[in-house]
């Protein structure tokens, strides 16, 4: 478990600054589009506008570090429906999910 | 797969020709098409679609009422859209941008007045059922002097709506007797974030689960001087919960005769709660976090759904043993499901495998299958008869 939390920072770090080092697959990358349009879109709506959860615009996103929205990816927002979602999506999913969110990849 | 095709052309013909049987709507409904802006108008005694309806705007969050006659619906985007469908001509009757972020609405008893709740900015809107003209404008300005966003709306006999303020934690009743001059009816301090609320089908109970604290606010709405009680206490996410992959979705078609089913908050288990005591009486373990418990309309059967990632499969439960007796895998993310009138058959919404399925509920298996883009809502005309839905 430890092993995989550090590979995950590494991940995380290589992802950050070389995005497409640790890229996911184009498969799972298909998994991750349409997770964010449906499952994320949800409560932050399709049009990413918001609704229960707060807007995911790019300019919206831009205002935060990409580190901390990786973090709450992962983690949740204690205290608000924002859950933890590691144990679906690895460090790498959140990676790509916040660039892909930013527009950096498509 | 040439059937549908065939259908809706027959359909598209049937709806053009001025010299058109007349058609009841009674077994008529829709599915939202979430990703298209889309609904289908669908017939559930033969299960084929009669017509498409686009231009609807953003549907990934859609909620739908039908006109005390069953003939239009009213359909509630997550964009504000407030659109009016006629079922018979599947075409749009009149369509307003009301706000800029809706989640559901409910209409009124007498049919006139159509309400709308609002995230942004948060409160409610209403109009007249006829026309969509705007004839009441009540911001949810909560205790704490803020602005909150709306939810669990329903209708109340008399030109009432009942809902909840999500960010303040409190319950209004509006009265629009008089549409000019709407009287509320404000209980605060109900507990933390309410996300979601049923009425009984008697127009009795209003409940609203909240997320921001374990247990249930819960309003008799026959003796509304006694205030906001609270039960379930234990209701929630108490110790060790897992996370919540998707808001449960509470209404009024989880009773199942004495008894409430409710969605567990991060457990996978559906509760049992006694309509008499208002105590939990049982627990039934289930696949995953269940999103909906919906019982069918004889009250024999309860069918659940769940959230990512155990939602392509979903249980039927038993009511009298409380067991689950089957599971089946209809498809890719089964968003939703509704039963037709008298409960014969229920419809399920494969998200991500585009397709509708139809299964019968004695049998329990799949009897038939429509073609659909990501579909999520389905809502039959027989809604338009029952109280909060």
């Amino acid at each position: 478990m430890a092993l995989r939390v550090s590979l995950g920072v590494i991940g995380l770090v290589l992802a950050v600054a070389f995005p497409a080092v640790a890229e996911p697959s184009e498969a799972r990358r298909h998994q991750l589009r349409n997770m964010v349009e449906q499952d994320c879109g949800s409560c932050h709506g399709m049009t990413r506008k918001g609704g229960l959860g707060s807007p995911l615009l790019a300019e919206d996103l831009a205002k935060v570090s990409a580190e901390g929205l990786v973090e709450t990816i992962l983690e949740g927002r204690p205290g608000t429906p924002m859950p933890p979602w590691k144990s679906i999506l690895s460090r790498d999913d959140a990676a790509w999910i916040v660039a892909y969110l930013l527009g950096e990849v498509k | 797969m040439s059937r549908p095709i065939l259908s809706v052309a027959l359909a598209g013909l049937l709806l053009a020709g001025c010299s058109a049987p007349l058609r009841g709507t009674g077994d008529l409904g829709l599915v939202v098409e979430r990703a298209d802006g889309r609904v289908m108008v669908v017939e559930n005694t033969g299960s084929t679609v009669l017509a498409s309806v686009p231009g609807l705007g953003d549907l990934s969050h859609a909620a739908a009422v039908y006109s005390r006659d069953a003939r239009h619906a009213f359909v509630f985007g997550r964009d504000g859209g407030l659109t009016k469908v006629d079922m018979l001509t599947g075409t749009i009757g009149g369509r307003v941008i009301q706000s800029g972020n809706s989640i559901g609405g409910a209409i009124s008893q007498d049919g006139s007045l159509v309400a709308v709740a609002n995230y942004t900015p948060g409160g409610i809107k209403v109009f007249d059922a006829k026309t969509l003209e705007p004839v009441a404008d009540i911001p949810a300005i909560g205790a704490d002097g803020k602005a909150s966003k709306v939810i669990g709306i329903a209708d109340l006999p008399g030109r009432r709506f009942i809902y909840s303020l999500y960010d303040s934690g409190e319950i209004w009743i509006a009265d629009l007797t008089d549409p000019a001059k709407p009287a509320v009816r404000k209980f605060t301090n109900i507990g933390k974030l309410p996300y979601d609320a049923l009425i009984t089908g008697d127009g009795r109970w209003y409940l609203a689960g909240l997320f921001g604290e374990d247990g249930i606010a819960m309003l008799d709405l026959w003796n509304l001087d006694k205030g906001v009680t609270r039960i379930l206490d234990h209701y929630g996410k108490g110790k060790e919960p897992l996370p919540v992959f998707k808001m449960p979705h509470l209404r009024g078609w989880a009773v199942a005769g004495n008894e409430v089913w409710l969605p567990a908050i991060g457990h996978h288990q559906v509760l049992v709660v006694d309509k008499t005591t208002w105590t939990e009486k049982a627990r039934v373990d289930v696949a995953g976090q269940p999103v909906f418990a919906m019982a069918r309309p004889d009250g024999r059967q309860v069918w659940v759904n769940f959230a990512v990632p155990n939602y392509n499969v979903v249980q039927v439960i038993d009511v009298p043993s409380k067991t689950v007796v089957k599971t089946i895998e209809p498809g890719k993310a089964i968003l939703h499901m509704e039963f037709t009138a008298k409960g014969e058959r229920v419809w399920l919404s494969a998200r991500d495998s585009d397709k509708v399925v139809v299964y019968d509920t004695e049998t329990l298996e799949q009897v038939a299958e429509l073609p659909a883009a990501k579909p999520s809502g389905i809502f039959f005309t027989s809604r338009a008869h029952r109280t909060g839905l």
